[in-house]
């Protein structure tokens, strides 16, 4: 009970990088509240195969497995039934969960279902206290939600110190993911999935998708030549792909950048782009 | 066939034109410096709604916005692009809100309006930045919810087929009535304001803007009852007080920061070839190029 969940995503029976990293972030939280980590996977049995390999060795206690046809791919409504009904039976405290898409399609709605508050988009979540002066009451081991508004003008540090679980979604790459013990062992519950979904969850058809893997690379790229709204031009941003080349690094590039059409989204560093960690980082015509 | 439309628009302050006014010394946000806007994708959300009104001809548009008294410049935008009705759910108990307490307001005054197909909302506000707002629309009037929507393809019978844009792809859905729909800035922009309706709502008030406007020309407003904006508070919608502003919110906002980019290691160097020679020896040999 009043456990640390994590929702993960799967992707033709691979669990997604975000995931993982909220993994490793989620470890290390449940320890210092020592509660146990546990994880959600939702889908079809083919996409279901290897989770447990993958995802035991960052630390994960329990993994909940709810095997059927009709979860993969994702649709909203239900992931969500599984969320509500599962989270009303274990009380977690904590429920994480990337925040792409999936995640924000699915976050608010658990949310909206259970009454709990969700914070998105956080970079950076803490343990702590929290007085409430007005009620006289003092919270202990709150999650701090610590996430960029306005624009990224400001950072606001939120908490929810009444409902449960408390929520939040975390961008990809922000987090790091990290192996935690190669061998650890946790255990593993199958769940009849026809206690959690209703047939009516399944109103919504997927009549065509196309998913294409990414080509570009810059989040793990250890150099990154980046270019700005200054560049002046897509003939221009050759330029940084030669240096690029020259480097062994990837290019990325300003939102503006981006918007004037000289790059493809899948470059944009930042906010609402990718969040990279590079060693070495060329920024060229960016204010 | 024609088909009732809701379409969910916000009032926000331009994030993306920050000037250096915009932040007071205390590190919070100087609201009166920036100015107040359409949130930019509930514009995307506005054209597909009027596209369906194209595409269906006697639908209706009605513009809802939850806001301080001033947010029914929106209404009045919205009407000047082709709505039909706008309503301003205003009242200080709403005041403070988080998603969840926005959601259920909205709910409520959606519940009111009584009638609805189709309800679409921008997929993101560009203050709060969190894309909530939409998808517990939704889980609070129970239907279902199509988030990143880039455009409605058909409509047939009691079905809309949808296409979303993913991360890395896009995915074509279907759908019953009614639903909520949350729409992508990928989408179509908006058409402009029509010169006709500009003159038609130019005097679209809410009761609030004619008493504090001191407007009197009550012929008008009772000859030309589309000139009057409607204006809800918490009674009007029968929403639960507990439920709504500051107290419904189960987040709480424990403080803010202002955010001061700062090279932590920074280091100036001229584009004197001496200088840049010796960074690249220094890179080479901590081994971060080579
Ligand atoms: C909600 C929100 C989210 C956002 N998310 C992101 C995000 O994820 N990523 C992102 O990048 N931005 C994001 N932005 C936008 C961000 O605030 C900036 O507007 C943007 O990054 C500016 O891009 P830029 O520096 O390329 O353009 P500009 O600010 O126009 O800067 C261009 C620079 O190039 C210089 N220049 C011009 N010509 C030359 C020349 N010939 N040689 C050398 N230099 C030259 C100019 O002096 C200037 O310094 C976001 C904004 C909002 C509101
Ligand atoms: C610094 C800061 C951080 C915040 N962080 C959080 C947080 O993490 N979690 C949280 O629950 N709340 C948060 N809030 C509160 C949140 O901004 C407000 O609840 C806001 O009313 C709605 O959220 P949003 O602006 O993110 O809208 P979004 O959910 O991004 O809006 C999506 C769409 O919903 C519709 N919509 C939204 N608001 C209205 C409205 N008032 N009237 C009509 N349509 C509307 C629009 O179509 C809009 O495009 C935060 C507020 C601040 C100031």
């Amino acid at each position: 009970m009043n456990n640390l969940f994590v929702y993960l995503e799967i992707e033709e029976g691979v669990v997604a990088d975000v995931s993982l990293e909220l993994l490793t972030k989620g470890r290390s939280l449940a320890s210092q509240l020592d509660c146990k980590l546990e994880v959600i996977a939702a889908g079809s049995a083919a996409d279901l195969e290897k989770i447990g390999e993958q995802v035991f060795p960052y630390g994960v206690d329990l993994l909940h497995l709810f095997k059927d046809d009709r979860l993969s791919p994702y649709t909203t409504l239900p992931h969500t039934s599984i969320l509500a009904e599962l989270f009303q039976k274990e009380q977690p405290q904590i429920c994480l969960m990337g925040a792409t898409i999936i995640g924000r399609d699915l976050g608010p709605r658990v949310s909206s279902l259970l009454g709990s508050g969700l914070t998105a988009d956080c970079t950076s979540l803490e343990i702590g206290d929290h007085e409430d002066k007005k009620a006289g009451k003092i919270y202990k081991n709150l999650l701090y939600q610590i996430r960029p508004a306005f624009g990224g003008n400001i950072v606001a540090w939120i908490i929810n110190p009444d409902c449960r679980p408390q929520m939040a979604t975390v961008r990809e790459g922000v987090m790091k993911k990290e192996i935690f013990d190669p061998y650890y062992k946790g255990e593993t519950i199958e769940h009849d999935v026809a206690d959690f979904v209703k047939e009516e969850d399944f109103v919504v058809n997927i009549i065509d998708r196309h998913i294409e893997k990414s080509k570009v690379n810059i989040k793990n790229s250890p150099i990154i030549v980046s270019g700005g709204y200054g560049v002046g031009s897509k003939e221009n941003f050759q330029l940084l792909y030669q240096l690029a080349n020259v480097l062994g690094a990837e290019v990325g590039a300003s939102r503006a950048a981006v918007d004037a059409g000289f790059v493809e989204h899948e470059r944009q560093v930042g906010q609402t782009g990718i969040t990279v960690r590079p060693k070495l980082y060329i920024a060229c015509g960016i204010s | 066939m024609t088909f009732n439309i809701i379409v969910l628009a916000k009032q926000v302050p331009d994030t993306r034109n920050v000037g250096k006014d915009a932040m007071k010394a205390d590190g919070t946000v100087n609201r009166a410096a920036l100015p107040a806007i359409f949130n930019p994708e509930d514009l995307n959300a506005m054209e597909q709604a009027l596209d369906i009104k194209d595409r269906f001809p006697g639908s209706k548009i009605t513009v809802l916005t939850m806001g301080p008294g001033r947010a029914a410049e929106i209404l009045r935008e919205g009407l000047f692009r082709g709505a039909d009705d706008g309503i301003l759910l205003t009242d200080r108990a709403f005041a403070g809100a988080d998603t969840l307490a926005t959601s259920y307001a909205l709910s409520m005054a959606i519940r009111k309006i009584g009638k609805f197909d189709i309800i679409i909302s921008g997929r993101q506000a560009i203050d709060g930045d969190t894309a909530q707002v939409g998808p517990q629309v939704a889980e609070k009037l129970g239907i279902p919810q199509i988030t990143y929507a880039e455009n409605i393809e058909k409509i047939k019978g009691r079905k809309i087929t949808v296409k979303r844009r993913l991360e890395n792809g896009v995915e074509v859905v279907e759908c019953p009535l009614p639903v909520v729909i949350t729409v992508n800035g990928t989408a179509r922009a908006c058409r402009p304001r029509n010169a006709k309706l500009l003159l038609k709502y130019k005097h679209a008030k809410t009761v609030t803007e004619r008493q504090t406007e001191n407007i009197d020309y009550i012929d008008i407003y009772n000859s030309r009852p589309y000139l009057n904006l409607t204006e809800w508070s918490v009674e009007d919608v029968e929403a639960d007080k507990v439920q709504c502003g500051l107290s419904g919110s189960p987040t709480k906002v424990k403080k803010i920061e202002n955010v001061v980019f700062q090279a932590k290691e920074s280091r100036q160097l001229t584009d004197d070839d001496v200088d840049i020679e010796e960074l690249m020896k220094e890179l080479i040999d901590s081994h971060t190029i080579g």
